[in-house]
């Protein structure tokens, strides 16, 4: 048997002390915990940087690094920094190193960069070895040039050659979430299928137990035939629906989960519940691939934002809402003629299609309409310039009918508009053949 | 009836920055397995609940383990691209809200 403790969803959003100390109790083999994930949308991955603050990965990891030299167990991180890149791997490698240094516990340390050079996925794309993947757009050298960051998510093998190595600590870039969950195991022999399949129902910490948390902690325990989960919060439980129904969780096909390193089948996976508080998994198979492609991720840079918020009250002007802003855009194009191709207006209708847009079914508008104006421009001048000019003439646009003549919206905020800063896209969601990648494992002793 | 007084679980999250994948679990073993039997949520169904192609459903599952139907859907536009207004995708579920499930037996 082997015990593995998932601490919480993403390192960094915490966990409790109780928990915690529960998990001393437990003994468990080994640490792992997901670090990263594309949810937070693109701009992470654009920037290089974590979307979590780093008190707060240096607050989980001095419990999880100490825990880790008390039990002397491993602690393995996946898609450190959350987008994986080499700076958000070495932000999380320079605050392991910090904490080791004020707590005195030493550590031989390995790093696993996942980073993937431009001129190897053109190689790639030009070889025809680079697949679209779930409605992905196509890929071209010129998207690959905007693109500010590349990563590939890895599998389990580079995991294995840090453990080999004899790594206590492994802080990876962009990783498969399973993988720092299922390596041990599979090094040990135990079932691939079973192991990614524990791995995939711990990545979330506590998520996959009733009250669901991503802040709480999940032990795994796993057997040479089933697994078995308990969450380490007594006011939690884990039920057969909150574990499998976790299996569906952002997941395309519940059935066959695809990876790096291969697909974990769930056609004959059984879930069943062995006491109050704990689950058993049964069943899950692995199909290894036929060849090998990996995920890669890229997010190129767009230009920059400005925003500005206002509220609408009148219900003469939100009966003619649309009109009046397919006309402002109108004016706005008319107004800067050499710009024209270098803005765009987006504007949100809180209160009226603002959540789903064009899913809406829900037509109608509310009595009062949060007005959210959005342009973005490739530079900073433009993006201000165009926002102030829509802010003000649609404060003082004469609609037909108009009754209140001293001004059409409410601004919370003086100045009312703001340059939120860059945007990139998700332009690379592609899987590329495994022998384009150029994955490199840096030893370390903190 | 509402499909909200049979389900105890109906959401929506991002499966990568270019899908949204929609989640609906049954409170009832024997209301999912009829449902599916008679292939109640397909792929036309969906695309008429969110008024977009049909070929932008990309699948639909029932999952037996969780008496879960699950529906992919592709994004009109990319997670965070310019114009998007659900990063997440967390807040697509609210049509399965009010969708009334027609009981064939009246």
């Amino acid at each position: 048997m082997i015990k593995i403790y998932s601490p919480t969803a993403i390192l960094g959003y915490g966990f409790p002390l109780e928990s915690h100390k529960e998990a001393y109790r437990e003994k468990p083999d080994l640490i792992a915990v997901d670090a990263g994930s594309t949810d937070p949308g693109p701009y992470y991955l654009g920037k290089g940087i974590s979307f979590v603050e780093a008190e707060a990965v240096k607050r989980d990891l001095s419990l999880l690094l100490t825990l880790a030299k008390d039990l002397d167990i491993p602690l393995i991180i996946g898609s450190a920094g959350g987008c994986g890149t080499k700076s958000s791997v070495d932000f999380t490698y320079s605050i392991v190193e910090s904490l080791c240094k004020e707590l005195n516990i030493h550590f031989k340390v390995s790093i696993i960069y996942t980073d993937v050079d431009k001129e190897r996925v053109k190689k790639a794309l030009k070889d025809g070895n680079i697949r679209s993947l779930d409605g992905s757009f196509e890929l071209n050298e010129s998207i690959i040039d905007r693109c500010t960051n590349i990563t590939a998510q890895i599998g389990i093998e580079p995991f294995m050659e840090a453990i080999k190595e004899d790594a206590q600590v492994i802080i990876a870039g962009r990783s498969y979430d399973p993988a720092p969950f299922a390596v041990i195991p599979v090094m040990k022999g135990y079932d691939m299928g079973l192991s990614l399949h524990l791995g995939k129902i711990l990545e979330c910490g506590a998520i996959a137990s009733e009250p669901g948390s991503g802040r709480d902690g999940l032990i795994g325990v796993l057997s040479s035939d089933y697994f078995d989960v308990f969450p380490l919060n007594p006011r939690r439980r884990c039920t057969v629906l909150s574990v499998s129904a976790h299996t569906l969780y952002e997941k395309s096909d519940p059935y066959h989960l695809a990876g790096p390193d291969g697909t974990i089948s769930l056609e004959e996976t059984k879930f069943s519940q062995i006491n109050e508080r704990m689950v058993r998994v049964t069943g899950t198979k692995f199909i290894p691939p036929k060849e090998k492609w990996i995920k890669i991720e890229g997010a190129e840079f767009i230009g920059f934002r400005s925003v500005c918020f206002a509220g609408i009250r009148d219900p003469i002007f939100i009966s003619q809402i649309d009109n009046i802003l397919s006309e402002m855009e109108l004016i706005t194009k008319e107004n800067f003629p050499d710009w024209i191709d270098k803005f765009k207006i987006h504007f949100h209708l809180y209160g009226k299609n603002g959540v789903m847009g064009k899913w809406e079914k829900n037509k109608e508008a509310c009595h009062e309409i949060g007005l959210l104006i959005e342009v973005l421009s490739e530079n900073e001048k433009i993006a201000k310039t165009v926002i102030g000019f829509i802010r003000s003439t649609l404060l003082h646009y004469g609609y037909p009918g108009r009754i209140s003549t001293a001004g059409n919206l409410a601004f919370p905020f003086s100045p009312s508009d703001v340059i939120w800063g860059e945007v990139f896209r998700f332009s690379i969601y592609h899987l590329i053949k495994e022998n384009y990648l150029d994955i490199s494992i840096i030893k370390k002793e903190v | 009836m509402k499909l909200i007084d049979i389900a105890r679980v109906i959401r929506t999250k991002n499966s990568g920055p270019f899908i949204i994948t929609i989640d609906i679990i049954f409170k009832d073993e024997q209301m999912y397995y009829k449902l599916k039997k008679r292939n109640y949520f397909s792929s036309d169904w969906w695309a008429s609940l969110y008024n977009i192609p049909p070929e932008d459903v990309l699948s639909v599952f029932y999952f037996d383990p969780a008496f879960a139907v699950k529906a992919n859907i592709k994004r009109y536009i990319s997670s965070g691209d310019f114009g998007d207004s659900d990063v997440y995708g967390a807040q697509q579920h609210a049509p399965l809200l009010e969708v009334e499930i027609e009981d064939e037996n009246g």
